[in-house]
């Protein structure tokens, strides 16, 4: 059992780590959001309360509320991936207006693409919380 | 509390304390990089066009990068004006454009031609009274800022080929050029004899107006 929670405890540190990483890119490195970063964003942030909370009153159910989160994170931050990579036409788009998400300076540190990091994570989270759910399941 | 309630809270804890430490060092670096650029070229602050406001000789100089259609911009004009009053023998203001806005190309322009009638302190004010009304930042209405100039007294036929003219354009086009070798990203941005605010704020502009009079007096 007490495991099993560390993998709830991993998840939710992920979230955290990345939600702060995301948070600093935006508000103090001043890097505008792009469309697709925001919908990551919106899937990222509530991770963070709800796995917090499962964490804090070891909770499994919160697992079970997280993971469609972290499934669909990984499917944009999946998709804004392939984007940056050129393997997708930019024609498919959907941000015309305001930042673009292709174009944009999106590489931090050694050159790491964000969106890569934020793909990582949803992954990370996802696999993290169904090896949970497995081992805590009756 | 259990441990694992005390584990979520320790790492919390830390978190929100390393990207603390994180903001501070991130904000501390780039002010550090822009007052080097700052120093090694100083005659970027102050160019022999800019508007000033004050005695020409005194010993403190505020630059101001402005943008006529910024709200904190207006906001701060009185507190600047307050400024100027209480130091009337020490402190000058210099006016640098920074046109971020959509629009504010032609009211600095404005601004240019209402200098050449001397009439730019009037102008100015009626223009920030006004900029509610004309800087929507989507769809400025740049017309009314005009029409409210010339009810400020400002002869607008004359205004009008003032504004096309180069001389007008290059001045526009060496304070764009200044602000970017400046890495000046926001408006309005205080250099007070050369120097950057810490952070960004009222008091801290009085404070090192006040510490530059100081000096300047000793």
């Amino acid at each position: 059992m007490k495991s099993a929670w560390k993998l709830l405890l991993t998840a939710w540190l992920v979230a955290v780590i990345a939600t702060a990483g995301a948070l600093f890119i935006g508000e103090v490195m001043l890097m505008v959001p792009c469309q697709l970063c925001w919908y990551q964003r919106i899937c990222m942030f509530p991770l963070v309360f709800i796995l917090g909370m499962a964490c804090w009153s070891d909770d499994r159910r919160g697992a079970v509320y997280a993971l469609p989160l972290a499934l669909g994170g990984a499917a944009i931050a999946g998709y804004h991936t392939l984007l940056v990579a050129g393997l997708i036409p930019k024609a498919w788009i959907p941000c015309s207006a305001g930042v673009s998400c292709a174009d944009q300076k999106l590489e931090i540190l050694n050159g790491i693409p964000i969106p890569w990091l934020s793909l990582a994570a949803f992954v990370a989270i996802a696999v993290l919380l169904t090896i949970f759910l497995r081992k805590t399941s009756r | 509390m259990t441990s694992k309630k005390l584990t979520v809270a320790l790492i919390l804890g830390v978190v929100l304390v390393a990207f603390a430490f994180g903001v501070y060092n991130y904000q501390r670096r780039v002010q550090n990089a822009q007052m080097e650029k700052v120093t090694q070229q100083q005659a970027r602050l102050v160019r022999m066009h800019s508007p000033v406001f004050g005695p020409q000789g005194a010993p403190v100089t505020i630059v101001e990068f402005f943008d006529p259609a910024c709200e904190t911009c207006r906001a701060f004009y009185p507190m600047v004006k307050d400024l100027l009053a209480q130091y009337p023998n020490d402190v000058r203001l210099v006016i640098r454009y920074a046109p971020f806005h959509q629009g504010s190309d032609q009211v600095v322009k404005l601004l240019e031609a209402a200098k050449r009638q001397n009439k730019y302190a009037p102008v100015l004010e009626a223009v920030l009274a006004a900029q509610p009304q004309w800087a929507d930042h989507g769809q400025p209405n740049v017309g009314l800022a005009f029409k409210v100039a010339e009810q400020a007294g400002l002869d607008l036929e004359k205004a009008m080929a003032d504004v096309q003219k180069p001389e007008v354009d290059a001045v526009l086009k060496q304070d764009v050029e200044d602000l970017t070798a400046l890495e000046v990203t926001k408006t309005p941005t205080f250099f007070v004899n050369g120097r950057g605010l810490p952070t960004f704020g009222r008091e801290q502009l009085t404070a090192l107006v006040a510490e530059e009079v100081a000096k300047a007096k000793k």
